[in-house]
């Protein structure tokens, strides 16, 4: 097994140590909110865990168009991995979002174009495991997986747009905001700023994770390899 | 392991295949649609033979069909807003069927080895098993809708209604050709396609409700645009998706 990088080692430090930093920020540094009050500060990690997401399968979708055309299993190891890291991410994001609509829009749920969208996103994902936990031959669970990142990512703005032709009640809070939203804020120079690094500290954490996942990646490729010839 | 003693005839099929590219293109066209019809034309004179297929979807469709008239008690008042959910389940259901039960009839007996052999394009075999989808989903929408007119009294003869299931059918026999090509060779076939195409179909599946409900309620056009728009854009892209990526789907 090969050692664990020194670089790594760095990364995992700085890692925990911007996240406590971004956790300090949100609770002490950045302004409460004058109409929602406290429960406004999900809004920092909500943003941050739906970006590294997205981020995670928009990573998934291009390696796994980089392996079908290079067809190196490195590329393979990657797209799964963002893919695990995605979903996970994305599953904060929606458990977030529901902490936050409960009081705000007085539901845990609702049909909006964005709930529904990420509903979705995660099933394609979970249907991607599914599909790839039933396939034996390495190379071809790497090809079908790769095609599945693809088209399932190709989806999810589809989703997005046909769900937004029904009304939407999501606040936009970047860009402009559309009328009718609820529990929509401006955001002050002080919030700016906690809300980017929150992204900074998600992003420097999906590296970090997916760093591992690779090196986890590799192993679990060595020793079915090994299982192979030795079983052979 | 099954494709070892087949291997032997096609070098002549690979020698046969290198001038292709210098002939004409015109030529090479009307080859890539002979394949194309070929592939088609042996889907139809199975199905003829056999009907086992078109029987199935069919009274699937219409067992489903029943089913919601319990489920979602189908009386005269609900019956405008709910029909075009009902038709769309309907076919989606219905679909799965066909397209797990067209892709296995090829896996089973090496049948899709024998195809990969022959010197013809891909391409040309995804076209032509989505043809061959195309026209069962079609076949059974064309009995399904007079049979739920006549069961429910609704009126469902609007041309506007007819693009959309013909747009909605491409959509998701495109998608699904593909999907269930993969589903057809992994361990959990039969349950995997659903699974696999319900989630990346539904913007498709949205749009055609919409579409079909605004046609059938004669909401005005510009409404209905966006929806067809919608339906239109899914199937060009993902045609053209499914299209590039099949290869990767049947190389072995």
């Amino acid at each position: 097994m090969e050692p664990k990088p020194r670089l790594l080692t760095i990364l995992d430090f700085f890692t925990i140590f911007i996240l406590l930093a971004a956790t300090w920020m949100v609770f002490f540094y950045a302004p409460v909110e004058a109409v929602m009050g406290l429960v406004q500060k999900v809004f920092y990690f909500h943003v941050a865990a739906g970006w590294v997401g997205m981020l995670g399968f928009l990573v998934a979708a291009v390696t796994g168009g980089i392996y079908l055309v290079r067809s190196n299993r490195k590329w393979d190891i990657v797209s799964l991995a963002s893919v695990e890291i995605g979903m996970v991410f994305a599953f904060i994001n929606v458990v977030t979002g529901s902490i936050w609509a409960r009081p705000i829009w007085n539901t845990w749920w609702t049909w909006d174009p964005r709930l529904t969208t990420a509903t979705i996103m995660l099933l394609i994902y979970a249907a991607y495991l599914m599909l790839r936990s039933g396939i034996e031959d390495p190379d071809r669970r790497a090809r079908f997986g790769a095609v599945y990142a693809i088209v399932g990512f190709l989806s999810v703005p589809l989703t997005f747009f046909s769900a937004r032709l029904f009304r939407t009640i999501h606040p936009v809070v970047i860009g402009t905001n559309q009328p009718g939203a609820e529990g929509a804020f401006d955001m002050t120079a002080d919030m700016r700023l906690v809300f980017f690094f929150s992204l900074f500290t998600f992003t420097i954490i999906f590296i970090d994770l997916l760093w591992h996942r690779i090196r986890l990646g590799r192993l679990q490729d060595k020793v079915e390899q090994l299982k192979l010839t030795y079983n052979a | 392991m099954s494709e070892i003693p087949v291997l032997q005839e096609p070098s002549q099929a690979v020698a046969d295949r290198k001038p292709a590219p210098r002939r004409a293109a015109g030529i090479a066209h009307a080859g890539f649609l002979r394949a194309l019809w070929a592939i088609v034309w042996k889907d139809l004179a199975a199905e003829m033979r056999s009907r086992e297929l078109l029987s199935a979807m069919l009274v699937f469709a219409l067992l489903v069909i029943i089913i919601f008239n319990f489920a979602l008690e189908l009386d005269a008042r609900t019956r405008y807003s709910v029909t075009s959910g009902v038709l769309w389940v309907t076919f989606a259901f219905a679909g799965t069927l066909g397209l797990n039960r067209s892709m296995s009839m090829e896996k089973d007996r090496g049948c899709l080895d024998g195809l990969l052999l022959a010197p013809v394009d891909r391409s040309a075999i995804y076209f032509g098993k989505s043809v061959g989808n195309l026209i069962f989903m079609l076949v059974v929408e064309a009995i399904v809708l007079p049979v739920y007119s006549v069961l429910y009294n609704v009126n469902l003869f609007n041309p506007g209604l007819i693009l959309v299931i013909l747009l909605g059918s491409i959509g998701y026999v495109a998608v699904g050709t593909l999907l269930s090509s993969m589903a057809v060779q992994t361990r959990t076939r039969d349950i995997l396609l659903p699974i696999l195409l319900f989630p990346v179909i539904i913007p498709a599946l949205i749009a055609a409700v919409k579409a079909s409900a605004g046609f059938l309620q004669g909401i005005p056009m510009d409404e209905i645009t966006p929806w067809l728009n919608l339906l239109i854009v899914y199937d060009i892209v993902f045609t053209a998706v499914s299209f590039m990526v099949f290869d990767y789907i049947v190389e072995e």
